[in-house]
């Protein structure tokens, strides 16, 4: 695998408490990487540590594959979560400034910066002071400057804090296509919505330690244990069709069809499912459940399920197969 | 290096762009030069005559009362309560009593008047009072005025210092005193002033968390210092061109209007010992003498002996090292802080020493080579104030190297104390800091 940045053993002790206890991570290039946890989980140190604004206790960083060094600061784009801007100073004057101290020269920045305020609106807003902006736009303004010297890894803490559902996909949009240009992002949010929508793979940190890793597709069909919800043509009966290597959870008739929760034992696949159901009834759809991130969040972080347990819970999500 | 310098520039720019900084650099000179001439000018403006009315029942000094240029006084012979009833009736400021015992009791003398009693007028009349008091108790005892007068010598000595070079000097211990005074006072003022700008500053990027989009750019260290540097040169920048306009509204004031400054100052202030002094020269030593004998002489002859680009450039040392000595100690604050009301509990050990140095000043330039002076000149947390109050007295060069050695050392040791509790403070929010804590972050790395 080629990863842009790998974590090694990084262990991060305060005065008064350890922030991190040897988590590793490693980013995969040219794809969105999850970092989530509670608050006060060690994810802002570990963001932190990869920004080399603090140093770690113990373990190492790599980048490329080689260590990182302090120059590779110029290679990375940190939108913190605490964000602001100096008020009393002008929006492009100051975006210019942030530019200069990301290693990037006055009329590059200046030129790099039309672009992105052209796109984003904010060319009117050039001269004004930060402080007759709104939030939404000084957010705007944020990620801009973030963005803005082309790094190859990418760290959004909480991007979308502050924006209305118009701008949000706006963003995520931006996202999408700076990954489709080549960047690594490294995506922390407590919005697990997003998380499913953008991230290829997730590292979950809890209490200083990592608790699960891996591809978001996989973790969530991991977590779902093989769980089907099919809706039969009306009047199916269902008692007797199945064999062993099925488990009919429940099933209720409503609109006129029935309704069916099914778990697949151990050697058995989703077509062998369906082909003992094809012959004996109408299917009119079929559908793996997996549990929501938010879902394995809770159960992760808390050791159970929310209110409503998967093999039975009303509020479970689906993804179409 | 690069980015330091971005930062130098911001810090810079943002602050001398200022309109207040415009206005205080321009004001600045025009406001000490009109504290200077506004005491003139109100003295020569003349109060309304006081009209006061001499009640003298006694017939002793009813004519001895010769009118000031802002006090007349009428003879009435009348009695006192006919003179009250004038003055009250608008004729006269005070009505003056002096009973017939005055001489026997000159305590039952009395002044009247319906306003608050003029303390001008009030001194002049007991000046007189008592000169005639005198007289005529003198010539009670057989004492002439004229003989005792003679007897009254006027003395003013002048101080002469003999440097090492056998060259002497006219001293003028009132012209140093000023001069450190006031060079001492600005440092401590613009220590404060920029020292806190530089707090501020810090709490600003902290509270508005521009610091967390910085820090990941730059260094904290590289931040601070940028920052430290910055107001220290916009600070530079106004000491000399308040300097700068100093010396030109005394220059364009001085071709204006020449008769101000009769006596120029030249080589004859210096004369060698060992000398043999000519007629001529005899001649004009004289004449520099009695030139030093009027007030405005004598400081103009002072400030001449003042040794100015050693004042200045020790100033501009003076200055940087101690703004950078506390500038650092101020920023370690806006760090540690959450908010501007947080920065008192640390900004009382801070201040002190400084405030301590500006009280001492007084009893330095009562004694400008004593022990108290020399060590508090080579403190490094008092020696900026202190040290520009001893220069126009004259330093060792020795002394002055010192001081000066150690405020490096002493800046670089504060310096380095405020980058470990700055990087540690900035990043942290939502605590109130003990000084416990601030030394964890000092030893912890």
């Amino acid at each position: 695998m080629n990863y842009l940045l790998q974590a090694e053993q990084i262990t991060k002790r305060y005065a008064n408490h350890l922030a991190l206890d040897g988590v590793g991570i490693e980013v995969p290039r040219q794809s969105i990487f999850g970092l989530l946890g509670p608050n006060g989980a060690g994810k802002t140190t570990l963001i932190r540590i990869i920004n080399q604004i603090i140093a770690p206790d113990q373990g190492r960083l790599l980048f490329s594959g080689r260590p990182l060094l302090p120059e590779d600061v110029h290679r990375i784009g940190y939108l913190p979560e605490e964000r602001g801007l100096y008020k009393k100073m002008k929006v492009g004057e100051q975006a210019i400034y942030l530019a200069k101290l990301k290693g990037l020269g006055g009329p590059r920045a200046r030129k790099e910066l039309r672009a992105w305020f052209e796109k984003f609106d904010l060319m009117p807003w050039w001269d004004k002071k930060v402080e007759e902006l709104s939030k939404g736009m000084q957010q705007k303004v944020q990620f801009i400057i973030t963005v803005l010297h082309q790094p190859e890894l990418l760290i959004f803490d909480e991007p979308f804090s502050g924006f209305d559902p118009i701008n949000v996909n706006l963003l995520k949009q931006e996202i999408l296509d700076l990954r489709s240009q080549g960047a690594t992002i490294i995506f922390s949010t407590h919005n697990m919505g997003s998380v499913e929508e953008l991230c290829d793979d997730i590292a979950l940190i809890d209490k200083s330690h990592k608790i699960l890793e891996g591809n978001v597709r996989q973790i969530r069909k991991a977590f779902g244990g093989q769980l089907y919800q099919v809706e039969l043509e009306a009047g199916t009966k269902l008692q007797g069709l199945l064999d062993e290597r099925f488990e009919l959870i429940g099933s209720h008739s409503q609109d006129g069809l029935v309704r069916a929760r099914i778990r697949i034992r151990g050697g058995a696949e989703s077509n062998d499912l369906l082909a003992k159901l094809i012959p004996e009834a109408q299917v009119l759809s079929f559908q793996e459940l997996v549990p929501s991130m938010n879902d394995i969040f809770i159960r992760q972080v808390t050791g159970r399920f929310p209110a409503g347990p998967l093999s039975g819970g009303a509020d479970l999500r689906g993804t179409e197969q | 290096m690069n980015k330091i310098t971005t930062i130098i520039q911001r810090e810079y720019l943002s602050r001398v762009k200022k309109r207040s900084f415009i206005v205080m650099t321009i004001l600045g000179p025009i406001l000490m030069a009109g504290l200077m001439v506004a005491p003139l000018l109100v003295s020569q403006m003349s109060d309304r005559t006081q009209e006061v009315a001499l009640v003298d029942d006694s017939m002793l000094f009813y004519d001895r009362f010769r009118d000031a240029n802002n006090i007349r006084f009428t003879h009435l012979p009348a009695s006192i309560d006919q003179a009250v009833e004038l003055m009250q009736a608008g004729r006269f400021d005070a009505v003056l009593h002096i009973p017939e015992i005055a001489l026997e009791a000159p305590s039952s003398m009395r002044l009247f008047s319906e306003k608050a009693t003029n303390l001008n007028t009030k001194l002049y009349i007991e000046n007189i009072l008592r000169q005639e008091f005198e007289s005529l108790k003198l010539g009670a005892a057989g004492i002439d005025r004229e003989i005792l007068a003679s007897i009254q010598t006027p003395v003013n000595i002048h101080a002469i210092r003999i440097k090492k070079d056998g060259l002497e000097q006219a001293d003028h211990p009132e012209v140093s005193m000023g001069l450190g005074f006031v060079s001492g006072l600005l440092i401590y003022i613009f220590i404060f002033l920029f020292g806190s700008q530089v707090l501020r500053g810090v709490l600003e990027e902290k509270t508005s968390r521009i610091v967390e989009i910085i820090v990941s750019s730059v260094r904290p260290f590289q931040l601070m210092m940028g920052k430290i540097v910055g107001v220290g040169l916009v600070g530079l920048t106004q000491f000399l061109i308040w300097i700068v306009l100093t010396f030109a509204i005394v220059g364009s004031v001085r071709a204006a209007a020449p008769g101000l400054f009769r006596f120029t100052p030249g080589d004859q202030v210096y004369v060698t010992s060992s000398q043999i002094l000519n007629p001529q020269e005899l001649q004009a030593r004289m004449e520099t003498v009695q030139q030093l004998n009027t007030p405005a002489g004598e400081i103009l002859a002072g400030l001449a002996a003042i040794n100015f680009p050693l004042v200045i450039l020790a100033f501009i040392f003076f200055f940087l090292g101690g703004y950078l000595l506390y500038g650092a100690l101020f920023a370690s604050i806006g760090a540690a802080v959450d908010n501007e009301a947080d920065t008192q509990q640390f900004m009382l050990p801070v201040t002190i020493p400084l405030l301590f140095a500006f009280i001492m000043a007084q009893m330095v330039m009562a004694n400008p080579s004593g022990p108290v002076a020399f060590w508090l000149s080579i403190i490094p947390l008092t020696s900026p104030v202190i040290m520009m109050v001893r220069i126009p007295f004259g330093v060792p060069y020795a002394e002055l190297l010192l001081s000066a050695a150690l405020l490096v050392g002493g800046f670089i040791l504060t310096t380095w104390l405020a980058s470990r509790i700055y990087r540690t403070g900035i990043l942290m929010y939502g605590k109130k800091v003990s000084y416990a804590e601030l030394w964890k972050w000092i030893r912890h790395h």
